[in-house]
């Protein structure tokens, strides 16, 4: 069906072309789904949309075919393109909310493309489109779609851009991230829609994702892509248990971090009955947590759940309406400018997108210098020393220190935000996502240097996050939140093992795992528990 | 919202009155200043009340069209020939209003077209040429075009005239030839400013993913404009428009002095600089509420076409 | 390069890491490649600074210094004639420069004054003051400006004092929209959350890590303010109610001489007195557009995609 030769793409940035695709080949047949994975920067994206014989805006084709059914893309025009596009080959984007046109209906825009090609009539596209929404678990199938993009949350219209690619009954479709911006349990009911509708109407596809367990449901084959070039093809069931390449290897393990159980210690902080609202809209409802000594309490939630909320309470930037924050044995006033430069230096805080949590026209000797000068007094010659063994802690080299923030890779500003809270000498560090938005890799690089922190330093982790690995990775105990609620509280293994509250049950089943039969398996015991 | 600012805009406006210096009076009377008369001006113009009376009296009268009386007038001789402030602004705002509408009616579908074309062929040869143009225009006081226009259509080679002397009795194809020249001058200015503006707003919206994404299913770059970009255009472009046309109110000012053309912007310039306060006021009341309302249509426009609005979840 | 997590771009995966270069080889890159019709631009207000400086030294004779000969056409003796009273054109346009341009340079400082400190107090303040003076700068703004300018010199008197402070505080508001807007951007972003759980005051904020990641949006409004801070008060000069004789300035040459323009069709150069002034108020705006739009066109790293 599709097959691609030797393809180089070169993309136009800061006055040079760089390559982005260095020579990949491709084959995918009828009914096949290809699951492409690799770090942010692989080349993915561009590898998908060229398999549609799409190039974005300042990119080209150097070299090699790209041959769709006997057609080589590379060679036709726009235009001519333009009839395979919507038609026999269809995109499914990675955010649904930004890629539909706000003003006009749904089921115009899904069926729109078949209409224009002729494929059907617009009344049977419409009823089609109406089917399609039903096979795809959508709601209120019949009339949802003349409602408008705004109109239905974002797992809805993930399901409806792939009613709108599936509209068609196109020879190729082309997933792009699709469930990345979804939240766990959302996911699961949308990785069973798509994959039921591609089984059912054989199309070729091609899944691209950085998440592995995801593409562990989703492919039959699996390609891991490395800056432009492929590191590995295999079928997946191989590719799981018996992976070729040291990078695939890596890519892997991973998700076999995990933190042996420690003992608990008294509280260095807790919060106790604890009530927050902005303006009117309640937000923490009675909340009660405890952090011992010298561990990490991992907070676990989906977005709106309250966990960043939790974070803001305890620095003092919302004070809360009710309950106590104690710190250490002492009280903490609720605002922040009422506590003192003692209470403020004990507590850092370390965020989730290093980017906008470091000021870019700073130095890293400034970040991390302010801090020391701030809290410590620590200037000059003192202050250089200082940077210097903060900076080997962290596992970077004194070169860094006249760098900028824009000079520096995802993993390393990370690094740099750690090094500035560690520079005021702290008890007790929040870590609000920190992992979050890093490539696996770097991330277990984070994760390994923060716990071998806590080790020497006898740091206290309040570690917030969405990602169950990255608890079983580091954490002693766990929190879970719901809707501004703390639904269950304890040591890891009590909070992981069996039984759970309702809400922690439907969070843990909802996190893909490695086995490619997870997904099915998980659909036929909801289907028997009559979800 | 438009309500409350025109509360606080015409209170501005009125204390205009308050402002100023305490021995105007004599100055206005000139040779007729006696203590009497003084007095008795200040009595008529109701300076002996509080301001707050004086407000309510001055917003009473000026919702039954009375404005209030102008200061020239009343000279040396003692006779009082004041006029009503009303009966100088109106004729002289009917002229403004033709002026403004001859502009309007050809600035408004050419800008929107050359902006709309500029976009689309984004730094093509004509795209970068109207461009530069453009720019050049705006940079341009108005004085300066009108005069260049002079200078080339009229001292030169005599197309128009370049005094445009109109009153109540032109005749419509005579006044057209008359106010050709101020016209072709506002159109000119707006036309660079509105260009330049309405490219910009559909540059931004044909950067948009849906953009992207329509054209990935396959839609021809005409469909991409009509059925997309277009919808989505409206509120943008209606901005653009009513914040232009507002400006055209201003740039009136300078073109009706240049061309001696007998329009509000000329009565206004004229009472500034005699210091005629009843005129300058309502003046100042009369483009206050016009731009005030070419605003609020502006974001009524806005409102009414944001699908988000239009359709609540 | 931008990351926006919703969309995605083939160029921010790969515009890596970028090289450090010094801040005076930059500037020296830059103009090197800066398009002709911003080089243009930096010669001519480069040209507009030195004889503003310069003027007393420039001038051929004074600006107010009057002649017995009215209207005198180009010649040697003057330059570009005299205007109606007698004083030399070429002189006056010179002393112009240093007016015009000078009180425009005064009001735009005064303005940027105002409206920066304030937007950034606002933007600071998300609250209450914020809410007040945006109220108070929308009202402000619905009144023309222009039109507002007249009202408060005919009541005030057209003194050069009262002209930069009336026109400085009506354009303030234009630079508080822009300052608060692009300071809104930047007090959202968490480096600017974690100075606040520092405990750092309000000055350090400020002027650490507020104000120089706002500068680049602020020095292109500078450009556009003091183009139309220059405009306008050349227009009210034109419209005689701005700067007042006998000082020399563009604007009230333009209308002195006004009359003159119809006798081009006799005397060209004659016809085109009343044009001089007035084309030095054109071209130094021009070039100052020129300049403003290729920064930014530079500075908001837009990729001149299809």
């Amino acid at each position: 069906m599709l097959s691609i030769k030797g393809l180089k793409i070169q993309g136009f940035s800061d006055e040079k072309w760089h390559d982005i695709i260095n020579g990949i080949d491709l084959t995918l047949h009828a009914g096949e789904v290809l699951g492409l994975i690799g770090e942010s920067g692989a080349g993915k994206s561009t590898l998908g949309l060229a398999a549609m014989g799409y190039t974005q805006p300042g990119c080209r084709i150097t070299e090699g075919e790209i041959i769709f059914d006997g057609v080589d893309l590379t060679k036709l025009s726009d235009s001519e393109k333009r009839k395979f596009w919507g038609n026999r080959m269809t995109y499914v984007a990675q955010s649904a909310a930004a890629s539909f046109n706000p003003a006009r209906r749904l089921i115009v825009q899904t069926t729109a493309s078949t209409i224009r090609a002729g494929i059907k009539s617009r009344q049977d596209a419409y009823d089609d489109a109406k089917q399609l929404y039903d096979v795809l678990n959508l709601p209120d199938p019949d009339n949802i779609g003349d409602r408008y993009p705004h109109q239905v949350s974002g797992g809805q219209l993930q399901r409806v851009m792939t009613a709108m690619a599936m509209s068609p009954r196109p020879d190729l479709l082309v997933f792009d991230e699709p469930t990345t911006a979804l939240d766990v349990t959302t996911q699961v009911e949308v990785l069973a829609s798509m994959r039921s509708i591609v089984q059912e109407f054989n199309t070729a596809a091609i899944y691209i994702t950085h998440d592995l367990a995801v593409v562990a449901q989703m492919a039959d084959v699996i390609k891991v892509l490395r800056y432009g070039s492929e590191v590995e093809e295999a079928p997946t069931r191989q590719m799981l248990t018996a992976p070729q390449q040291e990078y695939t290897k890596s890519l892997w393990s991973v998700r076999a971090l995990e933190k042996p159980q420690q003992e608990v210690q008294a509280s260095v902080l807790s919060l106790k009955g604890i009530d927050a609202s902005y303006g009117a809209v309640k937000v923490l409802n009675n909340v009660n947590i405890e952090i011992p000594k010298g561990s990490t309490v991992a907070i676990v939630g989906e977005s709106g759940s309250g966990k960043s909320t939790a974070a803001r309470v305890i620095t003092g930037l919302l004070p809360q309406n009710s309950g106590t924050v104690q710190f250490d044995g002492e009280y903490l006033p609720p605002e922040l400018a009422r506590r003192s430069k003692e209470q403020k230096r004990r507590i850092q805080m370390i965020y989730q997108m290093a980017d906008t949590a470091m000021n870019p026209r700073q130095t890293v000797r400034e970040i991390i210098g302010r801090p020391l000068d701030f809290y410590l007094g620590i200037r000059g010659a003192a202050q250089t020393r200082r940077v210097t063994d903060l900076l080997e802690m962290i596992e970077l080299d004194a070169s860094f220190m006249e760098r900028l923030p824009g000079e520096l890779s995802g993993g390393q500003k990370q690094r740099i935000c750690i090094a500035r809270a560690l520079a005021a000498e702290p008890d007790f560090i929040i870590c609000d996502e920190v992992t979050s938005a890093l490539d696996q890799i770097v991330q277990e690089g984070i994760l390994k240097l923060l716990m071998r922190l806590q080790d020497e330093l006898g740091l206290t982790y309040m570690f917030i996050t969405h990602d169950i690995s990255t608890v079983n990775a580091i954490a002693d105990q766990v929190v879970v939140m719901n809707q501004g609620e703390v639904v269950e509280q304890g040591l890891k293994t009590d909070v992981f093992q069996p039984p759970h509250p309702d809400y922690t049950a439907l969070l843990l089943s909802s996190v893909p795992e490695m086995d490619p039969d997870w997904l099915s398996n998980l659909i036929s015991k909801r289907a028997d528990a009559g979800h | 919202m438009g309500a409350a600012t025109l509360f606080v805009v015409s209170l501005i406006i009125f204390s205009a009155m308050e402002l100023l210096p305490g021995d105007f009076g004599e100055t206005i009377l000139g040779q007729a200043a006696t203590e009497e008369t003084v007095a008795a001006f200040r009595r008529e113009l109701g300076l002996d009340q509080p301001a707050v009376v004086r407000y309510g009296q001055w917003v009473v009268a000026v919702l039954q069209g009375d404005l209030g009386t102008s200061f020239s007038g009343r000279n040396a001789s003692g006779t009082d020939r004041s006029r009503e402030v009303v009966d100088l602004v109106i004729p002289r705002l009917r002229n403004t209003l033709f002026l403004a509408s001859m502009a309007a009616l050809v600035a408004v579908p050419l800008s929107l077209f050359l902006g709309i074309s500029t976009a689309l062929y984004r730094n093509s040869f004509y795209d970068r040429s109207v461009n530069t143009a453009t720019l050049t225009t705006i940079s341009f006081p108005e004085f300066f075009v009108a005069y260049i226009l002079i200078l080339f259509l009229s001292s030169l080679n005599s197309v128009f005239p370049s005094l445009a002397n109109v009153d109540a009795n032109t005749h419509f194809g005579e006044r057209i030839y008359r106010a050709a020249l101020p016209a072709l001058t506002l159109t000119l200015v707006i036309v660079a400013h509105m260009m330049r503006m309405t490219r910009a707003a559909i540059i931004n919206l044909l950067a948009s993913p849906y953009i992207q994404m329509a054209r990935l299913s396959g839609a021809s770059p005409t469909e991409v404009i009509l059925k997309h970009a277009l919808p989505n255009a409206w509120a943008p472009i209606a901005t653009v428009i009513a914040f232009n046309l507002a400006y055209l109110v201003v740039g009136v000012v300078v073109v009706e002095v240049v061309f001696v053309y007998p329009g509000i912007g000329q009565l206004m310039v004229d009472a500034v600089a005699s210091r005629d306060i009843p005129v300058v006021q309502g003046c100042a009341l009369i483009f206050a509420i016009t731009y005030i309302l070419l605003n609020l249509t502006a974001d009524i426009i806005g409102i009414a076409t944001n699908p988000r609005l239009l359709h609540p979840k | 390069m931008k990351t926006d997590p919703n969309t995605y771009s083939a160029l921010g995966e790969v515009a890596a890491v970028n090289e450090r270069r010094t801040f005076w080889v930059r500037i020296v890159m830059d103009l090197r490649k800066a398009p002709l019709t911003a080089r243009f631009g930096m010669i001519i207000i480069l040209c507009y600074a030195l004889v503003a400086i310069f003027a007393p030294v420039l001038a051929p004779y004074g600006e107010a210094e009057v002649f017995p000969e009215p209207y005198a056409p180009w010649g040697s003796v003057y330059i570009f004639g005299t205007d109606q009273i007698g004083r030399d054109i070429f002189s006056r346009m010179i002393y112009g420069a240093r007016n015009t341009v000078g009180i425009a340079v005064a009001t735009t400082f005064l303005a940027f004054l105002i409206g920066g400190v304030l937007g950034l107090a606002a933007a600071i303040n998300r609250s209450w003051l914020d809410q007040f003076l945006s109220r108070s700068v929308d009202v402000l703004m619905a009144i023309p400006s222009l039109i507002f300018a007249l009202v408060l010199l005919s009541i005030f008197g057209s003194t050069v004092t009262n002209l930069i402070i009336i026109i400085a505080v009506l354009d303030s508001t234009r630079v508080f929209r822009l300052t608060r807007a692009v300071a809104l951007n930047v007090v959202v972003m968490d480096y600017v959350e974690a100075a606040r759980l520092r405990g750092e005051g309000l000055g350090w904020i400020m002027r650490r890590e507020i104000l120089p990641n706002i500068m680049p949006p602020l020095i292109a409004e500078f450009g556009l303010r003091f183009c139309f801070v220059f405009l306008t008060i050349a227009a009210l000069s034109f419209l005689g109610v701005g700067i007042q004789p006998p000082t020399a300035d563009w604007g009230s040459m333009v209308r002195d001489n006004a009359s003159l323009i119809m006798f081009a069709q006799y005397d060209l150069k004659v016809g085109l007195t009343p044009l001089l002034p007035a084309a030095a108020i054109a071209v130094l705006t021009v070039a100052i557009n020129f300049v403003v739009d290729w920064f930014l066109h530079k500075t908001s790293g837009l990729n001149d995609e299809q």
